[in-house]
């Protein structure tokens, strides 16, 4: 019975990194062994064991796996009803979950139908609320319409009277002083000034119609906070341990810049924009997370691995394609199974007037006409050494 | 106001990406008997791109932690122009 010293397990170890174990468990086994008193025989008994397992749950070669990727993610949609939960009180809003969401995200949709942003802020704005509602004044988008009572025109000077409530501005953190500077350039040629609470633009118009135009433009003009960041929440974070604003609308540009904003974890749930600013491997990060959530919030339990593979594919040429005929589905360079998917009639035309060949190298087209399809087995071809059957039959002519 | 410079590299999505040398690109290109075309890609313009001076003609290597299998697993992207 030999003892397993460091030099001899060391030296087993190598052999299996060698034999293409892969280095992480080479450590784990390291780290489980290395205290422990061992003879050679469990050791090699051990190692044996490790490198079966490990690879046996390996894929086999040729295996489908996009093909089991998509299945894997269809059925569990078939699966997924149309409920939404409807997010109850005033305070909360609501995010399009389920199977639109999915449908967004694989359509790769220029913009979803719910943007909301998770905004982590930095120290020490995440550790109180007061600390927190500071960064959140700053970053919440407000329009005159949300200040005012009412913004009437004057018929008989030809100017607009803008009706601030004080409360309100003072809440939101707005100083009235600073109005007329924000609103200036609806002064036309005109004056703008503050009387008290009322702000008071006579823009030189004597045109009923402009006036009206000029007031519609004047109730929708931001003068605090962020465009495009409609309401924002303070919440505490999902561990508890911090506060954290949840918005209504993405702006990540325009939010990053804002003193106070956590800008390494800051994300939307806007995956082009993610995109635009991080770059794409941050934006396949956010296909898996928003997919991720979507089946999980449904209670269905996909493997990570497909959605890997469903990410990568639709990130691999650099920018976001869709999965549909806009995108993958339309660059495949079959005919037949373009022809399959959508639009049969054009791209069997389009593919006569021009010419198109067609390789029969892919899985629909050769189901189409009947031939072993290129998975698994049907990946094996038999190949045919010309040279060394003539050797053979040189030396059998020989005899 | 000054637009603020965030630095795309730290955000928490965002993988680690190293730029290959000519000789590493060359050594990878052989190790997988592919041509460059083979490969994913990226473009010149994206935001990492930039911020790690890859130009077109580039391989980078991406470092993604990975849940499913060990720590780590390289992905490398071509770095081409977008198409307009």
């Amino acid at each position: 019975m030999v003892k397993v010293t460091p030099k001899i397990l060391e030296e087993r170890l190598k052999v299996l990194l060698d034999d293409g174990i892969p280095g992480d468990l080479i450590e784990k086994i390291r780290e489980k062994v290395k205290d422990v008193d061992l003879e050679e025989e469990q050791l090699e008994y051990l190692l044996n064991k490790v490198f079966i397992n490990y690879n046996n749950s390996l894929m086999e070669a040729n295996e489908p796996c996009g093909t089991v990727a998509a299945q894997s993610i269809g059925e569990p949609g078939t699966q997924m009803t149309l409920r939404t939960f409807h997010y109850a009180g005033v305070e909360e809003f609501s995010v399009t979950q389920g199977l639109p969401r999915l449908i967004e995200i694989v359509d790769a949709r220029r913009f979803p139908s719910t943007p909301q942003m998770t905004i982590y802020l930095e120290e020490p704005y995440n550790k109180t609320e007061e600390e927190a509602i500071k960064v959140h004044n700053r970053i919440e988008q407000i329009r005159i319409e949300q200040i005012t009572h009412d913004v009437d025109l004057d018929f008989v000077n030809w100017q607009i009277h803008i009706n601030l409530i004080p409360e309100i501005c003072e809440k939101k953190g707005i100083e009235i002083e600073q109005i007329p500077e924000i609103l200036k350039r609806y002064k036309k040629k005109g004056t703008i000034k503050r009387e008290g609470n009322t702000i008071i633009i006579d823009p030189g118009i004597e045109d009923l119609q402009s006036l009206q135009k000029l007031r519609e433009k004047i109730l929708k003009k931001v003068v605090k906070g962020i465009r495009g960041v409609k309401r924002g929440l303070l919440t505490p974070s999902d561990n508890n341990e911090e506060w954290v604003i949840k918005t209504e609308g993405t702006n990540m540009q325009g939010v990053i810049q804002i003193d106070g904003v956590d800008t390494t974890r800051t994300v939307s749930n806007h995956i082009h924009e993610i995109e635009k600013l991080y770059g794409i491997e941050a934006a396949r990060k956010m296909i898996i997370t928003e997919a991720q959530k979507v089946l999980e919030q449904q209670g269905l339990d996909v493997d990570l691995r497909h959605l890997l593979i469903l990410s990568d594919l639709m990130c691999h040429t650099g920018s976001i394609q869709s999965i549909g005929r806009h995108g993958i589905s339309g660059s495949k360079s079959s005919v037949f199974a373009r022809a399959a998917f959508e639009v049969t009639v054009n791209q069997l035309l389009d593919a006569g007037l021009y010419g198109e060949e067609e390789r029969l190298l892919g899985i629909p087209e050769n189901v189409i006409i009947g031939q072993v399809i290129p998975i698994g087995t049907g990946r094996t071809s038999i190949m045919f050494d010309l040279d060394r059957n003539l050797e053979i039959l040189k030396k059998k002519g020989k005899n | 106001m000054t637009k603020k410079r965030i630095d795309v590299l730290l955000h928490k999505f965002v993988p680690q990406h190293v730029l290959l040398t000519k000789e590493e690109s060359q050594k990878l290109l052989q190790k997988y008997r592919i041509d460059v075309n083979d490969l994913p890609q990226m473009f010149e313009k994206d935001p990492v791109a930039i911020a790690i001076g890859a130009k077109e003609g580039d391989i980078v290597k991406i470092v993604r932690k990975s849940n499913t299998t060990v720590k780590f697993v390289d992905y490398y992207r071509y770095v081409k122009k977008e198409k307009v």
